[in-house]
This record gives structure tokens, C-alpha cells and sequence, in this order.
């Protein structure tokens, strides 16, 4: 079934008697979604990983084709469904671009807004899923989970209160944001990320004085700078191996750059430097949307007009590229427009797609155990890796 | 005038009613355990089925028992089916030699805690028969790291529980039991130094011979979903689940016995049953507690713990425990 001329396999040397091949997933406990490697093993070590993807394939490139720029926004969030707020933006940023449409300062605040509402939410359910990996649905990492999913609530419900919805928005639209927040709303979030924030304080109480989650995710996977640049993943791993680099700050984008806010980095590269960029990540997600919401001006939410139909905005010939820093990483989407209602070609960079591609580099010589904790710390998503 | 039974008359009926007694335990201690994980993870738990779910242990057996029996294709299906059987046993074998109250056991034998000791440490035959037989790389692998964790943990489990055994200078579970009667401070929990470092290490060994998080490498659900159970479904599995919580009962009576003073404690001395129970559940919720709040270590990380950790500080504590018995009764 796999070509071996096609898959690389990255092995150690080890001249042992007997292998024992094994497949996790597409359907297991701990495949994030429809994930399969297929693992050799010599004895409990991990001697080569062949991933396979492609299970959650829905065509979403060539849908794109035949949805018009107002109907796709929506459409757009079912990629990263556990971030959709942020294949959105990528996607209304290449159509703006493209048709030169002016943002409004409101709407370019409230995305920042929504977007790091979504990295806390995003982050908070890796977490969960990440301890739950390591310590099993029938024990501590169980109870993190549960924690985890708690305060996800929270977001969700102001989600919810903004759009109507909690987990696919379709919050923005060609030229600004399709909803404004609110009565109360503002304060409703304020409350929400002072919550956020002490609780995230707790849980890293919680793990980092355990010896166990320590001895689990110290020195586990660790992905050098060298590698990390060569591979070419983004995000928190990048971040995690010692590499300084945030779109937000480096390419600024829906006024980021009026924002005060720290890119966490650590150096070692391994699980636990991924989870300490990550739990920093929280802080600077809550200390941007408190600036945005202090400094939220009055104004439209959107450049676009009233529509009275859905095929009636049409961008002029052109192409564009925009990219977002979301939660996993670089979400970038590429439209060709021919002058019509639809993008004539549109192409998704899926931030998980290509942070998985780390993992057959990192995962041989390693313990099963260490295959999935491995697997959680780089938090693929695999609406966003098929599409 | 009472007819004069045989003697193995009162046994074998002492022995159905310890074993009904244990499976009553065993349904009702899960439910305690699903509330005591719910509470700790701001949930409700079950609270469906009767009145807050009271009935929940008894719908979760009749389900159990109408699934339908699944036997792999592939599987070795004598080994497959008796395995749980196999693995039963040895957890209800243990119960044999506890004296729930003074004289009130199946057999007090005078070496009660060598026999359950080592019947405890049978249960691993069924763990592999079941790995083995199921034919599956999950299960084969979840067999391979029992043998890995019991030949481990079985060597600091001893040790740990023969510093009572030192202190006693009996194997009789009735006498070690009898010696902790009187005063609180007669606990051998509460023996200066010695008793608490036991009590610590035997907890410790205790969550590994238990399979409990942070050690349930055998089940694994993570990487290998369900480890040497995957295949079983039906009354097969009840029989499994029965076993292991049967192990986790009878560890958590050891523990009360060894250290906590067994059956003593304040009112009258029909109490000391309940007494004992009440500290067999105090030992079964450390053992919970602990699996709520940690994540599971690594295979070579459990193996490491125990070779170069517990089983030198075990056996460090027995031989000083052995030092102080002989000085405290005038021996040098």
C-alpha cells in the first residue's frame, strides 16, 4: 500500500532481531482526528514512522471556486475548526488585498480581538488534549482536560453572545466583520480573560512542580534550530526551538503594531519549551485584547455595503497572499481572481500541515509513549492539514 | 442442640459469603471512585441512574452482561477465554487471609501475608494469557510491560510490607493486626520514622501492582487504547474490570491492616468491621487521588524508579527496621 520509494524513512541503527510493525490510527485514542503512523518498533523504541494523511479530505480549494467571496468566509472556518476565526481573516485579508478595500480601525480591532480570543480558546483545548495524551483519559490528564474545557467555555460563550455560533463564526466578511459587539460584551470579555489568566497561573502550578508531567515533556522531541528552519514549521514550534519570529510583529497586519506585546521564545526545542511558548502565548493573548478593548474606536464595522445578493461583490483582476499568525502557526491563503464574484483559483497553507511534517525527524528513538506526546505538542489539526 | 458440622462446612460458607461481599464491594467502590474523580474534576458524575446515580454500578453489570461476546478471529481462543478467569482468581484468592475482625476471616493462616503476597503476583499469568491470546500488537505490548512492571514492583511491594512483619515478628495477619490495638500511636503508620517511609514506599508500590495512573502502563488508552483488554468486550470484560478492582480492595484492606491499625478505633468492639472498612476506603482514595491529579510516566521511566530508587530504599528500610527490632528488644 505505501510505495517505498516514495516515503522516507528516517531510522536509527539498530541491528536488534525482531520488528514489530503497528499502526495508530486513523482511528485511536490519541490520533488528534484521522492522524495514522504507522510505527516500527524494536521493543518499546520507535525505529521508523511513516505518516499518512488525508483522511479528512473535503476538497475545500476547489469548494472555494464555486462559493462566492461573500459565502466562503463562512465555509473557510471548517479548515482549522478548532481556530476557525483565524482561516477566515486569511482568507478576507487575501480578497481585501487584492480589491484594495479599505478596513475600518473598529474592524480591524475587533479581528485582533476575536483572533486572540480564538489562540486562548485554541490553546486551552491543545492543552487539554496534549495532558490527556501523556497522562490518559482515566487519570490526571483527564482532570486538566476538564479543567481545560471549562474555561474554552467561557470563549465559547462569547463567541456565541457575538455571533450566534461556537464553533464554526463566519465573523468575517469582505471589507470588516459581519456582527459589532454587543451591549455588555466588552465587560462580559474583560471579566473572561482576568478568569482566563488566574487559571492559567493554576495550571502551570499544576504541572510545572509535578515531577511526572516534567519527566514526560523534558528533553522529549527536541527539534534544533537547524531542523526547525529546514523543515519549515511555524508557529509555537518555532518559537519552541529559539527562532524569534511572529507574523504580528514581523509583518503586522489589522493594526498589530498598535499593540504592546512580547513574542515568547524558548531555546530548548523540546515538548516543554513548546509548552512554556504556549502557556506565555496565553498572557500576551489577554494583555492584547485588554489594549484592544481600552482602545476600541467608534466607527463602521465594515467598508462593504449592503449586499442584496450574495454574488454582488466582485474583486478585480488580480492575486494576492495574506497570512495570519494563528494559534498552530503561518495560515495563509492565496487567491487568483478573475474579475468575477468567486476566486478563479484559491490555495490554503495549512499551519499543521506543515508542522507535522517535523514529526518522522523527531519521533525515532523514542518510546510509543513519547510517539503521542510528541504528536500533541505539535497540535495538528486535521481539518486544517487534509482540507 | 446444633448438629456438629464438619469443619470445612463453616469455610466453605464463610468463603461465598467473603466473595459475594467483595463483588458488592467492587460495584459499589466504582461509583464511589467516578464521584471522587467528578468532584476533583468540577463534574457531577453519574446522577442518572437512581437517586444520585446510586444505581449506576448496577446498570453498568446488566449492561455489561448483555453485550455481545466478541472473540477475535485471530485470536487463541482457549487461552482468549480463559484468561479473565485466570486473572480473577488470584484478585479474590487474596481476600482468603484477611481477618476482617478478630477471628472473623476464611483462614487466618500463620503465613497470611506470604500467601497473599505471592497470590497477588499471580494474577500476572492471566494478564499475559490475555495479551497473548488476543493476538493484537496492543495487547501484546501492554503483556510485555506487565511482566516488565510486576517482576519491578513486586521485589519494593514485599519489602514495604515486611517492615510490619519485622516489627510484628509474625507472617499471621491476625497478630499484626492485633499488635496495633490499644492507642492510636500502636498504628504502625505512626512508628517513628520507619513506619512513615513504609507506609510512602508501599503506596507507591501498591499504585504500580495496581496498574493505577501514574503507572497504568499496561492500560495505556493513550498509545495503546486499552492495552491487554482491548479485544474483550461482554462479561469477558466485567470479569477483568472485577479482577482488577478486586486487587485494588484487597491492597487497600493490606494497607489498613499493615499500618493503620486494622479493625481499632474508638466504640464498642462490634465497630472494628466497620472501622476497617472505613480505612480500607481511606486507602483506596489516596490510591484515586492520586490517579486523578498525575500524568502516566514512561516505561523506562517506571523500570528506572524501581531499580534504582525503590527497591534500594525498600530494602535499606527493612534491613535498619531489622536493626532497630533487635536493639529495641535488647539483641546487641
Amino acid at each position: 500500500m505505501l510505495d517505498q520509494n516514495t516515503t522516507t524513512r528516517v531510522e536509527m541503527d539498530w541491528s536488534g532481531p525482531e520488528r514489530l510493525q503497528m499502526n495508530m490510527g486513523p482511528q485511536h485514542p490519541s490520533a488528534h482526528g484521522v492522524f495514522r503512523a504507522i510505527v516500527t518498533l524494536e521493543g518499546e523504541t520507535v525505529v521508523a514512522v511513516d505518516a499518512v494523511i488525508g483522511y479528512l479530505h473535503r476538497c475545500h480549494e476547489k469548494l472555494s471556486e464555486t462559493l462566492t467571496y461573500a459565502q466562503y468566509p463562512s465555509i473557510a472556518s471548517k479548515t482549522d475548526y478548532v481556530a476557525a476565526m483565524t482561516s477566515e481573516f486569511a482568507y478576507v485579508m487575501a480578497a481585501e488585498e487584492i480589491g484594495k478595500f479599505e478596513v475600518p480601525k473598529r474592524a480591524q480591532y475587533l479581528r485582533v480581538i476575536v483572533a486572540e480570543l480564538q489562540r486562548i480558546a485554541s490553546h486551552l483545548l491543545w492543552l487539554g488534549t496534549w495532558c490527556m495524551d501523556m497522562g490518559g483519559a482515566l487519570g490526571g490528564g483527564a482532570t486538566i482536560f476538564l479543567y481545560c474545557i471549562r474555561e474554552r467555555e467561557l470563549i465559547l460563550d462569547l463567541f456565541e453572545a457575538l455571533v450566534g455560533a461556537r464553533l464554526l463564526y463566519g465573523f468575517f466578511q469582505v471589507g470588516g466583520t459581519r456582527y459589532d459587539i454587543p451591549d455588555g460584551w466588552a465587560q462580559k470579555c474583560r471579566e473572561t480573560i482576568a478568569v482566563i489568566e488566574s487559571r492559567v497561573d493554576e495550571y502551570e502550578q499544576m504541572l510545572e512542580d509535578n515531577a511526572f508531567f516534567l519527566a514526560r515533556a523534558r528533553g522529549v522531541g527536541v527539534v534544533s534550530r537547524e531542523l526547525a528552519q529546514d523543515v519549515g514549521i511555524a508557529g509555537p514550534l518555532l518559537r519552541g526551538s529559539g527562532i524569534d519570529y511572529d507574523l504580528r510583529r514581523n509583518a503586522p497586519y489589522s493594526s498589530y503594531q498598535d499593540f504592546d506585546f512580547t513574542v515568547p521564545t524558548e531555546k530548548d526545542g523540546d515538548c516543554y519549551a513548546r509548552y512554556k511558548v504556549r502557556m506565555q502565548e496565553f498572557r500576551q493573548a489577554v494583555a492584547i485584547i485588554r489594549q484592544a478593548l481600552d482602545k476600541l474606536p467608534a466607527g463602521p464595522i465594515s467598508s462593504r455595503p449592503a449586499l442584496k445578493s450574495v454574488a454582488q461583490i466582485r474583486i478585480p483582476k488580480g492575486e494576492a497572499y495574506a497570512r495570519v499568525e494563528g494559534p498552530r502557526g503561518e495560515v495563509g491563503s492565496y487567491i487568483i481572481s478573475d474579475g468575477s464574484a468567486k476566486p478563479y483559483r484559491m490555495k490554503w497553507r495549512g499551519a499543521s500541515f506543515s508542522n507535522l511534517a517535523i514529526l518522522p525527524h523527531i519521533i525515532p528513538g523514542h518510546k510509543v509513549a513519547d510517539v503521542v506526546a510528541i504528536m500533541g505538542s505539535v497540535d495538528p489539526v486535521f481539518g486544517e492539514v487534509d482540507r | 442442640m446444633l448438629i456438629a458440622l464438619p469443619p470445612w462446612v463453616p469455610m466453605v460458607i464463610s468463603g461465598f459469603v467473603v466473595l459475594n461481599v467483595v463483588i458488592g464491594l467492587v460495584t459499589y467502590i466504582t461509583l464511589l471512585e467516578r464521584k471522587f474523580a467528578a468532584r476533583m474534576q468540577s463534574r457531577i458524575g453519574p446522577y442518572r441512574v437512581g437517586p444520585h446515580g446510586l444505581l449506576q454500578p448496577i446498570a453498568d453489570a446488566l449492561k455489561l452482561m448483555m453485550k455481545e461476546d466478541i472473540v477475535p478471529t485471530a485470536a487463541d481462543r482457549r487461552i482468549y477465554n480463559l484468561a479473565p478467569i485466570v486473572f480473577l482468581i488470584p484478585c479474590m484468592l487474596i481476600f482468603a487471609t484477611i481477618p476482617f475482625a478478630p477471628g472473623l476471616g476464611v483462614a487466618d493462616l500463620n503465613i497470611g501475608i506470604l500467601f497473599f503476597l505471592a497470590v497477588s503476583s499471580m494474577e500476572i499469568v492471566g494478564l499475559f494469557m490475555a495479551g497473548w491470546g488476543s493476538n493484537n500488537k496492543y495487547a501484546l505490548l501492554s503483556a510485555m510491560r506487565a511482566v516488565n512492571q510486576i517482576i519491578s514492583y513486586d521485589l519494593p511491594f514485599i519489602f514495604s510490607a515486611l517492615v510490619p512483619v519485622l516489627l510484628t515478628g509474625s507472617l499471621k495477619l491476625g497478630d499484626i493486626a492485633a499488635v496495633q490495638q490499644g492507642s492510636l500511636f500502636n498504628w504502625f503508620i505512626f512508628y517513628p520514622v520507619i513506619g512513615q517511609l513504609a507506609f510512602i514506599t508501599f503506596v507507591v508500590a501498591t499504585l504500580a501492582a495496581e496498574n493505577r495512573v501514574p503507572f497504568d502502563i499496561l492500560e495505556a488508552e493513550s498509545e495503546l487504547v486499552a492495552g491487554f483488554r482491548v479485544e474483550y468486550s461482554g462479561m469477558k470484560f466485567a470479569l477483568i474490570q472485577l479482577g482488577e478492582y478486586a486487587h485494588m480492595i484487597g491492597s487497600s484492606f493490606l494497607g489498613a491492616l499493615l499500618f493503620l491499625g486494622a479493625w481499632s478505633g474508638p466504640g464498642p468492639e462490634a465497630l472494628g468491621p466497620v472501622w476497617f472498612l472505613l480505612k480500607m476506603i481511606f486507602m483506596f482514595l489516596v490510591v484515586t487521588w492520586i490517579r486523578w491529579s498525575f500524568v502516566r510516566i514512561r516505561v523506562d521511566q517506571i523500570l528506572a524508579l524501581s531499580w534504582k530508587a525503590l527497591l534500594p530504599a525498600t530494602l535499606a528500610l527493612l534491613v535498619s527496621t531489622a536493626v532497630v527490632v533487635v536493639w529495641r528488644t535488647g539483641g546487641f
